[in-house]
């Protein structure tokens, strides 16, 4: 163990670990963003989505995966704060004049992207998954009403125990969310940054783990910038959605919709 | 031509240093940068003034000893060229010029201009050789070596060793220098025994030296002023994790 | 002086086998009990430390640059002979031993040349070991080229950067060494003076050039593998820091110096650009394969292109003068190094020279061009053209580039016996500072051969030799508290004060570059008795000059290149009269080396085998007194001696 210590010491085993937390977040990120796009499917869509995540595994597995995910953003941000510390010592004194001669913007801010990412993702997670920052709830029915749907599945409500399944409108949370000028600014902004911190992140992956030569580094730059867009993009389309009225509250949760539409059919 | 130069003087690695302003002139377009110095010497020696220290041997963009930054740039302006190699013509008559040392803790500056590098040989001295005792090597075909092989390990082992990369580097990395040398040797089949051991203790060596860690900028490639390239980054950081895999079922030594 | 070359008897080829049978050893326990100092950290001081150490010895290396990976042996471009006949082209010891006495016009050692040619397999099985990328096939084995002239294919190559390569075999080598404790390493030290104890060396003074505290260091014998003397002429391809200082203090303590006036003057160099010239790039000679070499006929028209007045390539052919063609039409372009050199010297003093100086000749590709297209050359040359465009801004596809020669290297050295010891017991000398391999003339791709041979395969044997001679008893009893250091030491003190304080007006510099002037005016490309007693009076006064109205600003006791350089140009001052004394005595033509009054109707050189076949080896008497001649004999059993012609 000792041993394996002094890999993660080094410059090199701390930029693996970043690049290996790096690679599961990017991965959930593109998983969380083809989530949300479900809105544009119809309220019933993303709140049984929403839905299934919280029911598909037992609760502890489920915890097991958000604690994972918290991990490796924790362990992402340390090392990041352990290499810049060591960059910081590296040169204490700078110089006068300095040019930069081929780096990117994208990969020379990583330091500042990374940070208002990180505030950002305190605040997400406050905002809409323990739905704790003052005034925004999500729990007046002023705002949200009703604040539980049916869960709807092919057109028909569930039912369980001959009850009607109620799950939390994620729906018109989002759109009560994003209704907000200043929120959906900071998402746009976030968003944007994100893909800023991708397009050189992505590609950077493999050069830090090394799994890149001359003639995949074009590849996985372009692929990386194309990631980076799409994450943007499809991140950032829900709340200009939202703002540009595209996308509505649906106080049924989509099951009036859903009804209605299958019985046309 | 005529010159502004702003350039860092520092008595001694104690002294804290600070830009002086010179004032040349008929400097030759033809000349070269550092013969633009030496001119500038002499004209601090007739003015009884002492002389400005900066490092510079061969001149001819080889030995690697000369190390400036020049208007923020290691190795100034031209792209894949030394300091010494630099020449007059690529600057306007009349232009302000800064020149500065390299700035890196572990590439102390002694005076003037000049730092010590002895980090880079200290490098070296862990693990950047392939053990071949004098007198104890097979026919030198008896190896064949694909010529691409061959051609990579060149492109590596052109590494001068001049500092650049880490001049250059917003983290004051040495993983150019480092991975160049790693490079050349783990590209080899001679190089094949030692791999392990060799990048284990250059890495360990490097960090040690308190080099900042490599952030994938590309700085350094920039400026190397023999083109080396971030490819021999990659290769360091797979044959540092595989060898530190190994090394984690059953230690290399 | 007594010059006992110490050749082993015997055949040619079993010389060195039987000398090394014979050669006394040291028992590989008793080694660590031994301490050596190598001087200087090239291809012959790098391999000789790492390889000493590896057999167990005690080593204290020495470099003036702040690492030893930047000696000057890394600036050799083309590559490295070895008679390993790969090509099957007829190659073997003996032919590259006979092409390296010829090509030295008779002037060197014909065992030491054999043993060069016979170690020199060797060397590449050793480069390939340590990893040096010598330039392959497709095959996967290693390529050859033929160069210079050389009608075999036996050189090795790594792309442009051979020299660079191999010294970074002999680097990693001894840093090897080093991280193992068995070499210790004193980076930006400058040995000053020699210190010998009854007779023997056994430890030099320096200078640590960043503290600039005079330091002592004891050993049981000296190295020194310290280069050429190229700079003597100010202006030359060595790098800024290649000085005599510690070749010619060894001198001054009773090392002969042979053959000093044997310097190679390489004739693909590009131009001198103006006063502030620091330095002369060497473009590699394999240029000349396709290049053509003319200047114009006339001056008037060299004239007009000097002035700008007029584009060379609107010369018309029939103004154009392809001199090497036209005097030697069987070698034309390809004529060897003096030879061509000398040319373009003769067709510059007759006003045809062009650039701004008007000390330069064109190297035309245009025909090349014409003939193979762009971009065949391109393929051939094209790093050299770029080189070439970076340094000059002219791009060489559209305008003729423009070379004039310039010292490349020196031939002669410190006098050395078989074993490469000096006349000095215990100190032994290696690569370009020695005079032994070379004769009068160097062939290319020789000098890293040489350097190598004597650091990776002479020396080791021939230093255990001495200390095995000497034995154990003597092992490392010698301290820096002996009063020989203190006495050596306190003169390099008197020096260094005496160069701080005589308070003058002129900067070393300046005196390097008269210096500079005068040798290259009268002791470069030709020389003439008048020229060299002129010399040698005008080197004398200038010295005087120098004692007295030299100013050296800053303080000694740190990085002072001022003080640096004064102290080398003072021994190059010496030295460069030294040199003088020696052309003026050699009354014959040969190699490098060439008297206007010897030479054939057609202006080639005459050699005089009748009465030079003799190593010119100069004792030094006092400051103010001529040195003294000795000769030693050249014998020639296994080669007749014969003119070159290149016709």
């Amino acid at each position: 163990m000792v041993l394996f210590c002094s890999f993660f010491n080094s410059t090199i085993g701390r930029k693996v670990l970043m690049a290996v937390t790096g690679l599961v977040l990017v991965l959930f990120v593109m998983g969380h963003m083809l989530g949300n796009l479900q809105i544009f499917l119809g309220a019933e869509v993303i709140n049984a989505y929403a839905y299934k995540l919280h029911h598909v595994l037992p609760t502890p597995a489920l915890w097991g995966i958000r604690l994972f995910l918290l991990l490796c953003v924790g362990v992402h941000v340390w090392m990041a704060v352990l290499l810049t510390l060591a960059s910081r010592r590296a040169r204490p004194a700078g110089y006068a004049v300095k040019r930069v001669v081929q780096a990117t913007y994208a990969a020379r801010t990583m330091r500042m992207s990374g940070i208002i990412l990180l505030a950002f993702i305190f605040f997400h997670l406050a905002h809409f998954t323990t739905r704790s920052v003052p005034g925004m709830e999500y729990n007046d029915e002023r705002v949200l009403s009703p604040n539980e749907v049916s869960l709807v599945k092919h057109g028909q409500a569930v039912m369980k125990d001959g009850e009607k399944v109620t799950t939390f409108n994620v729906h018109d949370m989002m759109v009560a969310g994003f209704e907000n000028g200043l929120v959906s600014a900071f998402y746009i902004l976030a968003t944007g940054l994100l893909c800023l911190h991708l397009v050189h992140g992505v590609s950077s992956m493999f050069q830090t783990l090394g799994l890149r030569n001359a003639t995949w580094l074009p590849r996985l730059n372009y692929i990386a910038r194309f990631y980076g867009w799409a994450v943007f993009l499809g991140f950032a389309i829900i709340p200009i959605a939202v703002l540009t009225g595209v996308l509505e509250k649906d106080p049924t949760g989509g099951e009036t919709q859903a009804i209605e539409t299958s019985a046309t059919h | 031509m005529k010159l502004n130069l702003r350039i860092w003087r520092q008595k001694s690695p104690l002294d804290k240093g600070r830009f002086e302003e010179y004032a040349l002139d008929n400097v030759s377009e033809d000349s070269s940068f550092l013969e633009m110095l030496d001119l500038l010497c002499e004209q601090l020696v007739a003015e009884g003034k002492e002389a400005l220290a900066f490092d510079h041997d061969c001149r001819e963009g080889i030995c690697g000893m000369c190390a400036l930054t020049i208007n923020g740039i290691p190795h100034g302006p031209e792209k894949q060229t030394t300091t010494c190699q630099l020449h007059m013509r690529h600057f306007k008559d009349g232009e302000t010029i800064t020149v500065e040392p390299w700035r890196a803790k572990p590439l102390p500056v002694i005076k003037d201009l000049v730092v010590d590098r002895s980090p880079f040989d200290r490098i070296i001295q862990s693990g950047g050789f392939i053990s071949a005792r004098t007198g104890s090597a097979v026919d030198a075909n008896a190896v064949p070596i694909p010529k691409q092989t061959a051609d990579t390990a060149m492109d590596a082992a052109a590494c001068i060793g001049c500092g650049a990369c880490v001049a250059a580097c917003p983290n004051a990395s040495a993983m150019l220098f480092t991975a160049a040398k790693v490079s050349h040797m783990n590209n080899l089949p001679q190089g094949e025994v030692e791999k392990d051991r060799r990048t284990l203790a250059m890495v360990t060596t490097m960090d040690g030296e308190g080099f900042g860690g490599c952030t994938n900028v590309g700085e350094c490639e920039a400026v190397c002023p023999k083109g080396i390239s971030l490819d021999m980054i990659a290769q360091l950081n797979r044959d540092y994790t595989s060898a530190q895999v190994k090394n984690f079922f059953e230690p290399v030594s | 002086m007594k010059l006992d070359a110490k050749i082993p008897a015997g055949p040619l080829s079993e010389k060195w086998s039987s000398h090394k049978f014979n050669m006394k050893l040291v028992n590989p326990a008793n080694r660590r009990k031994y301490n050596i100092i190598v001087v200087g950290s090239g291809l012959a001081g790098g391999a000789a430390a790492a390889s000493l150490a590896e057999q167990g010895y005690n080593v204290s290396s020495f470099c003036y640059q702040d690492s030893p990976r930047r000696a000057h042996s890394i600036a050799a471009q083309g590559g490295i002979n070895a008679a390993k006949n790969y090509q099957n082209d007829g190659d073997s010891v003996h032919r590259l031993f006979y092409d390296t006495v010829k090509g030295g016009d008779y002037r060197s050692r014909e065992a030491n040349v054999y043993r060069l040619a016979e170690v020199s397999a060797d060397i590449i099985d050793q480069c390939v070991a340590q990893g040096v990328p010598f330039a392959r096939e497709y095959g996967g084995l290693l390529a050859n080229r033929s160069f210079g002239g050389a009608q075999v294919s036996r050189t090795f190559y790594a792309r442009g950067q051979t020299g660079q390569q191999l010294l970074l075999g002999a680097y990693s080598a001894l840093s090897k060494q080093i991280g193992l404790g068995k070499v210790k390493m004193y980076n930006r030290h400058e040995m000053l003076d020699l210190v010998l104890v009854d007779g023997h060396a056994k430890g030099i003074v320096a200078r640590n050039m960043t503290t600039g505290v005079i330091t002592r260091h004891a050993a049981d014998c000296v190295i020194l593998a310290t280069g050429g003397y190229g700079n003597a002429f100010f202006l030359s391809t060595n790098a800024q820091g290649c000085n005599v200082t510690a070749a010619y203090r060894a001198h001054k303590r009773g090392a002969g110096f042979a053959n000093p006036c044997f310097t190679q003057i390489h004739p693909t160099c590009i131009p001198v650009h103006g006063e502030n010239q620091s330095k002369l790039t060497l473009m590699s000679e394999s240029l000349r394969n396709d290049g053509r070499i003319w200047a114009p006929k006339d001056s008037a028209t060299a004239a007009k292109i000097r002035a700008g007045e007029l584009n060379p390539n609107d010369v018309s052919e029939d103004d154009r003068d392809y001199y090497l063609e036209r005097k030697y039409p069987s070698f034309g372009n390809l004529a060897p190094r003096d030879i061509s050199s000398r040319a373009a010297k003769e067709l510059c003093d007759a006003g045809q020279g062009v650039a701004s100086t008007g000390l330069g000749v064109f190297l035309d590709f245009r025909d090349a061009i014409q003939r193979d297209g762009k971009q065949a050359i391109e393929e051939r040359y094209g790093n050299l053209f770029e080189m070439y465009q970076r340094i000059t801004g002219d791009d060489p596809y559209s305008t003729p580039m423009m070379i004039f020669p310039a010292v490349h290297y020196t031939m002669g050295g410190l006098w050395v016996d078989y074993n490469l010891e000096s006349t000095i017991p215990g100190l032994f000398v290696g690569g370009e500072a020695n005079f032994s391999d070379h004769g009068a003339n160097r062939l290319g791709a020789s000098a890293l051969m040489q350097g190598l041979a004597d650091g990776y395969f002479v020396l080791p044997y021939t230093v255990g030799n001495y200390l095995g001679e000497a034995g154990i008893a003597s092992a490392g009893t010698i301290t820096i508290e002996h009063p020989a250091f203190e006495a050596v030491e306190a003169g390099v003190k008197s020096r260094m004060d005496q160069l701080m304080s005589i308070g003058g007006t002129q900067s070393p510099r300046s005196f390097h570059k008269r210096l500079g002037k005068i040798i290259w005016d009268e002791c470069g490309m030709a020389r003439s008795r008048e020229g060299l007693e002129g010399a040698i009076e005008q080197i004398q006064a200038l010295r005087k000059e120098f004692w007295s109205d030299l100013r050296v600003t800053g303080d000694a006791d740190g990085i002072n290149p001022e003080l640096e350089r004064a102290g080398r140009v003072a021994d190059f001052m010496e030295f460069g009269e030294l040199m003088c004394r020696d052309a003026l005595m050699r009354e014959e033509s040969c190699g490098g080396h060439f008297r206007v009054e010897y030479q054939t109707d057609e202006g080639e050189a005459l050699r005089n085998d009748e009465d030079y076949t003799f190593v010119g080896v100069w004792e030094y008497q006092g400051d103010d007194i001529a040195p003294a001649l000795h000769k030693e004999a050249l014998i020639y059993e296994n080669i007749t001696l014969a003119t070159r012609s290149y016709k």
